[in-house]
């Protein structure tokens, strides 16, 4: 329908860039509303009307980085001066970091959480993309008995609610004591993940003619060889794009993070929710700690956008 | 078979001597995986089966009891659950209705003469990148009736979004519908770019009028296509979790996930929850398997 021909279509054409314009918009607003405040002094994050114009703090950050306890006694102008700038900033808002016997200033519970959410994030990316690949590979260049049945299966693996499988799966790790470890996370992001990556890497793997192997064969390759010279380094663009949409998954996952860990290996998406307990929670940190935990997968997705498509429908749908 | 060509040209090959044959390749490939899925899927599927069977609680030393089929019994006859279903089946509905109607009208909007179609697509799929958890809690700022931005853009003062036990399920679904549109409308412009433009223009040609154009020649066209939009979306819908567990605490957004985690976690009745467990399983698959029939389908034209 590209062909803008009469005046009533030329019309409707503007309509409708009118119309996108008005819902990306909408739909962005949410998004910019958690950038915005993460920048915002805490004064200014529940005001009406909203706040849209202000001059942008860092505060939020230092805040969600540092223990913080409430000031009694506002600090002395020698205490004030001896800080370095972000404890000021911190000061500032009626509050004090919580320093340790010696001095040391203590973390909040932010960084250790997003560093659980890397461990298990990346390790299971590479688990499941490896024996994805793998298997990928078979399926797609071997005659297999009941191949249809057995991928039904593995996708099925996929389509089950995380809570089915971690009743089951929490029970089982009491015994064998993996709950709140980095392995047990990481053992269920990868099965949940090595359903998709097979399914997506399937069809990257179709599409690389059979022929370049047969002649690296020929060539005197042994099967295995040609797998790992020639067939990996043609499906690199598929394997990097299957990793991203695997790590994905697993960083915002937050069912089985929720049930299976509590602290030691607690990822961000439990997390950042429990800070909003009772009373009013600084929104302007949970935003900062939003934000941060959110920026890798808006950049992710600007880097996969277009494969977006096939890996939202697991392969199915190509373009 | 390549192997056998391989010999033929060069039996002295030394790759050729240590290469394994095709069908432990295979084997090698594929057996890891199954056997992987096997361990942490359906093992675990089967020790809940028989805890299905006792009146084990996970939080108490006592050992199960073998109770035959009466958590079955028992959770079948249960008007609350029967309650718990009926308001994912609400919440599916309106989330899913609620998707299509956006994701594809959207996507008929992108299909014209749009100046950075590119990169407005992109960022109108960032919704449904994002973590439903994290992004889910944000929204109870949003909703908030004193300070939240909705009231006050839609200036309706201070209403009660998720603290109303009438309005909480449906401000859960419009997060829902706000966050997975894009879904429905990426998967939407690929059904609409598909369409062949001759039978636009042979249209045009015949002076059919936009209604009958879209009725006749587009939507038929893409129906297949949405047709994986909708149900992959009510399967996700109907396990829905994250949001309504995060967003509310209301009786009114309990859908079936949420009962299933409190019974199992919370009440700790260990031996039931793996009963409605497997009632939900059932249904999950049962779904599933129309999906993958439906993926083969479009596969093939």
């Amino acid at each position: 329908m590209a062909a803008v021909t009469t005046s009533a279509e030329r019309s409707l054409n503007k309509l409708a860039i009118v119309g996108v314009l008005i819902v990306t918009i909408i739909f962005l607003a949410p998004i910019y509303w958690i950038a915005s405040t993460a920048f915002k002094p805490r004064n200014l994050a529940t005001t009406i009307p909203p706040t849209v114009v202000f001059q942008p703090e860092i505060s939020p950050f230092v805040k969600l980085f540092t223990k913080r306890s409430q000031l009694r006694t506002a600090p002395t102008p020698e205490q004030y001066a001896a800080a370095p700038w972000w404890e000021r900033l911190v000061f500032d808002g009626g509050e004090k970091v919580v320093r340790s016997g010696r001095g040391e200033v203590q973390w909040s519970g932010y960084p250790s959480r997003f560093m659980n959410s890397l461990i298990v994030a990346i390790t299971s990316t590479i688990l499941a993309v490896g024996m994805g690949t793998f298997t990928a590979y078979g399926f797609s260049r071997f005659k297999i008995k009941g191949e249809q049945d057995l991928l039904f299966f593995i996708l099925s693996t996929r389509m089950l609610p995380p809570v089915v499988v971690a009743i089951p799966m929490f029970l089982m790790y009491r015994v064998v004591g993996l709950n709140d470890t980095h392995w047990g996370l990481i053992i269920l992001y990868t099965a949940f993940n090595l359903s998709f990556s097979v399914w997506l890497m399937k069809g990257f793997m179709d599409e690389i003619p059979k022929e370049y192997e047969e002649a690296a064969l020929v060539d005197g390759y042994t099967r295995m060889e040609a797998f790992f010279k020639i067939v990996l380094p043609e499906a690199a663009t598929g394997i990097a794009a299957t990793a991203v949409f695997c790590f994905i998954t697993a960083w915002n996952e937050y069912a089985f993070a929720l049930i299976m860990t509590n602290r030691r290996a607690q990822t961000a998406p439990p997390f950042i929710p429990s800070q909003v307990g009772s009373g009013l929670p600084d929104w302007t940190v949970i935003a900062a700690g939003t934000f941060l935990f959110l920026l890798p997968v808006a950049i992710f997705t600007f880097l996969l956008r277009n494969h977006l498509l096939r890996g939202m429908s697991f392969g199915a749908i190509r373009k | 078979m390549a192997t056998a060509v391989m010999t033929t040209l060069d039996p002295n090959s030394r790759s050729a001597a240590r290469g394994m044959s095709d069908l432990t390749i295979r084997n090698l490939f594929i057996i890891p995986t199954i056997v992987f899925l096997i361990v942490f899927n359906i093992f675990p599927l089967l020790y809940s089966l028989g805890y299905s069977f006792t009146d084990f609680r996970a939080s108490s030393p006592a050992a199960a009891n073998f109770v035959g089929l009466q958590n079955y019994r028992e959770l079948l006859n249960d008007p609350f659950i029967w309650s718990n279903f009926a308001i994912t089946a609400k919440y599916v509905i309106v989330s899913v209705v609620g998707q299509v109607i956006v994701g594809f009208g959207v996507a008929l909007l992108l299909n014209r003469d749009i100046p950075l179609k590119g990169l407005l697509t992109t960022l109108l799929l960032l919704p449904m990148m994002l973590s439903m958890a994290v992004v889910g809690l944000f929204w109870k700022l949003l909703y908030d009736p004193s300070f939240g931005i909705i009231n006050y853009t839609l200036g309706l003062g201070s209403f009660e979004w998720l603290s109303n036990p009438d309005m909480a399920l449906y401000a859960v679904a419009i997060t829902d519908i706000w966050m997975w549109s894009p879904f429905v409308m990426l998967l939407s412009l690929a059904g609409l770019s598909a369409v062949p433009k001759h039978l636009y223009e042979a249209a045009a040609i015949d002076r059919a009028g936009s209604f009958y154009t879209f009725f006749r020649i587009t939507l038929p066209l893409v129906a297949p296509i949405l047709m994986i939009a909708i149900i992959f979306r009510t399967m996700e819908a109907f396990k829905t979790f994250d949001l309504a567990y995060i967003l509310t605490s209301q009786p009114t957004t309990e859908v079936i996930s949420i009962r299933l985690y409190k019974m199992a976690f919370q009440e700790w009745q260990t031996g039931r929850s793996c009963a409605l467990a497997y009632i939900v399983l059932i249904m999950i698959l049962a779904i599933t398997n129309i999906y993958v029939k439906y993926l083969n389908k479009v596969k093939e034209r």
